[in-house]
């Protein structure tokens, strides 16, 4: 496979995605999750399938603007969702109208004040920046110049891959999701040293051999190792997000679209754009 | 003799791995000593076993020395609160300049508890002056009134009955509040009492009473009289707190939640078991066994320092057991083609550990550096996902390459282990 000569099919692949992204980002805004903006989640255990019409017309009278979703088994729990942070003695109503209209048992609550909002988000913030300028220093300390830009624009791209697919399908965006771009970021810079590792390796071999045919034929070498590590690590969080409960999944999902991303990006994105720079460099 | 030495660490190791998984995860009982099974010894976190996580923000413009000794005013008219209802091994910590958070673990009835935490709690006697009869729940504004007295006169507090038997609360004053109280009723007209600016009772004085004793009685449970009284006794917070972070887990949502990513583990090291046996044969066979003292072995160190097992957290241990694995298949792959160029076994198990090996800790160091960072910067949760991302990365490099190393080198001492057949998919 020329993997590298081909990159111009790679890259158009995750421009579009972004593109998307960032379309559904405009029209429909960015769906932040309750921690950043201040709002309420309350759960409620209904002991059968409520519709959710029914429960949203039990809400009307408190005018939350709410989002009421399904989960659990038999999709017998209900998840209110509103932007407003409302106090204790509001809930507490809410959960006796709950309580006597479904026979709801209440399951658990999180309420954050728009003040605590925005203290997480700029804190989650620094946290990004901080992750990016220390792995960019250790990434340059490790690799040659091309090496570590290039691992940075596979970085970079992961993130932007992980975003389009939250605005896509309008996932809420919070803590959880920030945590696991970390991860994501640490981790999938494993995939893009292998591949860097065997192209270091023969280069040295292939003297004769122009930087996209090294490329290719060093992630012809790789790929099933690429494969293979992110598989072990999908195994088991995709074995989370299928047993998870909501609050787990919160952290599987965007675990499971960055390996995934993370993946791509070592095989089809990192070691193209290394050609690219090495042949005008050179 | 040293491959007779070579089989034995090669049992030895597998044997220690057996004993140390069957004690972490069974307990040991031997005459008097004993061993906790890890599922009785590992603290578990307020997201799993339930309870409350609550942060209040004061409502103030104090600065300095003076909204300190509020804070610690705050905090300890709430601790009696929490006292009061004994709930049990609180955690009440004062967060940033304002705010107080307080956490309690494994309560029932979490609501009604954060109602009674909450409020400010000022009670006051105020003498209507107003033509209008004061009813309960007007509130101070909807009428006019002299100040009598307030809830620091009041010395102590009980449940008591009204005259009709029904549950009311009976409070003592002090000198200065007696006095007070004498002076209000002599005057007669309707004692409006009020909490937190509301009306709860507002009885007609009817005579001069001076013994400093009197009752709030307004259509109280037995619970509610109860709940108020203790609130008295507690005294008013100094300043309004407001709400501004709460978590409520109830008990099963968050034990559901752990004996599903409990599942969640086992059927995914299940996976990665039959992955590693069936495509990487004997070596992919000898990871899976330092898998499983990975785990034990993480469990043993997070119970031994104390750590809290929260959901964050078994999530990031869930992921690390994934990465662990990383590590054997960058040099298992490696190991299959050394033994492709017609390498040893031994000489190809030696170069693709040590090729490997720069792999490993590169790509580990950046997941740790992405660690700490959530460490210093995370909120509860988060902090909890860092630290066992940590410890399970940095646990995972030592089992998957010290131990798996030591039991493939130390192997190849049993004659059927050289078959390069074992080695290859």
């Amino acid at each position: 496979m020329n993997i590298a000569h081909n990159y111009k099919k790679w890259f158009i692949i995750s421009v579009l995605v972004i593109t998307l992204g960032l379309v559904f980002a405009i029209v429909n805004g960015v769906n932040l999750g309750i921690d950043f903006t201040g709002g309420t989640m309350i759960q409620f255990d209904l002991g059968k399938e409520v519709p959710l019409d029914e429960v949203k017309t039990e809400l009307d009278s408190f005018d939350l603007d709410e989002e009421v979703i399904h989960a659990g088994e038999g999709n017998h729990e209900v998840i209110i969702r509103t932007k407003k942070s409302l106090s204790n003695d509001i809930r507490l109503e809410i959960s006796e109208k709950m309580e006597n209209k479904f026979e709801g048992v209440f399951l658990g609550a999180s309420q954050f004040s728009p003040s605590v909002g925005d203290e997480i988000q700029e804190k989650a913030l620094v946290a990004m920046l901080l992750a990016a300028i220390g792995m960019l220093a250790y990434i340059t300390f490790r690799f040659e110049v091309l090496f570590g830009l290039s691992a940075i624009i596979a970085l970079i791209h992961d993130v932007l891959i992980l975003l389009a697919v939250y605005s896509i399908f309008s996932i809420p965006m919070n803590s959880s999701f920030i945590a696991a771009i970390l991860t994501i970021v640490g981790y999938s810079i494993n995939d893009t040293i292998v591949v860097f590792d065997r192209i270091r390796e023969n280069v040295k071999r292939m003297k004769r051999k122009d930087s996209f045919e090294i490329a290719s034929i060093s992630i012809d070498q790789t790929i099933l190792r690429s494969i293979f590590t992110s598989l072990t690590t999908l195994i088991v969080i995709g074995s989370l997000f299928v047993y998870g409960t909501p609050a787990v999944r919160e952290f599987a999902t965007p675990l499971l679209a960055g390996v995934l991303a993370g993946t791509y990006s070592s095989i089809f994105i990192a070691s193209p754009v290394w050609a690219i720079l090495k042949t005008n460099k050179g | 003799m040293k491959r007779r030495n070579n089989k034995l660490v090669f049992f030895l190791i597998i044997l220690t791995i057996a004993v140390t998984a069957f004690v972490t995860f069974n307990g040991l009982n031997i005459g008097n000593y004993t061993i906790e099974s890890i599922s009785d010894s590992v603290k578990l976190g307020l997201d799993i076993e339930g309870g409350v996580v609550v942060v209040y923000e004061a409502q103030t413009e104090q600065t300095g020395t003076e909204l300190l000794r509020t804070m610690n005013q705050a905090k300890s008219v709430m601790s009696n609160r929490i006292d009061e209802f004994g709930l049990t091994e609180p955690n009440i910590t004062i967060q940033g300049e304002d705010r107080i958070r307080i956490e309690l673990p494994g309560v029932e009835n979490t609501q009604e508890a954060l109602d009674i935490i909450g409020q400010t709690a000022q009670l006051e006697f105020l003498r209507s002056v107003d033509e209008n009869f004061v009813l309960p729940d007007m509130t101070k504004e909807d009428f006019d009134y002299e100040d009598v007295l307030t809830g620091n006169d009041v010395k102590d507090s009980n449940v008591t009955q009204d005259e009709y038997g029904k549950p009311a609360v009976g409070l003592e004053l002090n000198d200065s509040g007696t006095e007070a109280f004498f002076e209000a009723t002599k005057a007669g007209g309707q004692i409006a009492i009020v909490l937190d600016g509301k009306v709860i009772s507002a009885p007609q004085a009817s005579s001069a009473i001076p013994d400093g004793k009197a009752i709030i009685s307004g259509r109280f449970t037995l619970e509610e009289a109860s709940n108020l009284s203790s609130l008295i006794r507690g005294g008013a917070l100094p300043v309004e707190m407001i709400e501004v972070q709460t978590d409520i887990i109830g008990p099963t949502l968050g034990l559901d939640a752990m004996n599903k990513s409990v599942s969640a583990a086992i059927v995914g090291l299940a996976l990665i078991v039959l992955f590693l046996v069936g495509y990487y044969k004997l070596p992919g066979f000898i990871a899976s066994i330092s898998l499983v003292f990975y785990a034990s072995l993480i469990l043993v160190i997070m119970s031994a320092f104390g750590a809290t097992l929260t959901l964050p957290g078994i999530a990031g241990l869930i992921l690390s057991i994934g990465m662990a694995v990383d590590a054997n298949v960058i040099i298992f792959e490696r190991l299959k083609e050394e033994l492709k160029n017609g390498k040893t076994v031994r000489s190809s198990l030696n170069f693709a550990f040590k090729r490997a090996m720069r792999t490993i800790i590169d790509a580990n160091v950046t997941t740790l550096i992405a660690g700490i960072v959530l460490f210093n910067f995370g909120q509860g949760p988060i902090k909890g996902f860092a630290v066992t991302l940590m410890i399970g990365i940095i646990v995972s490099m030592f089992t998957a390459i010290v131990i798996t190393k030591a039991m493939l080198i130390n192997g190849l001492a049993i004659d059927a282990f050289h078959s390069k057949k074992l080695y290859r998919g």
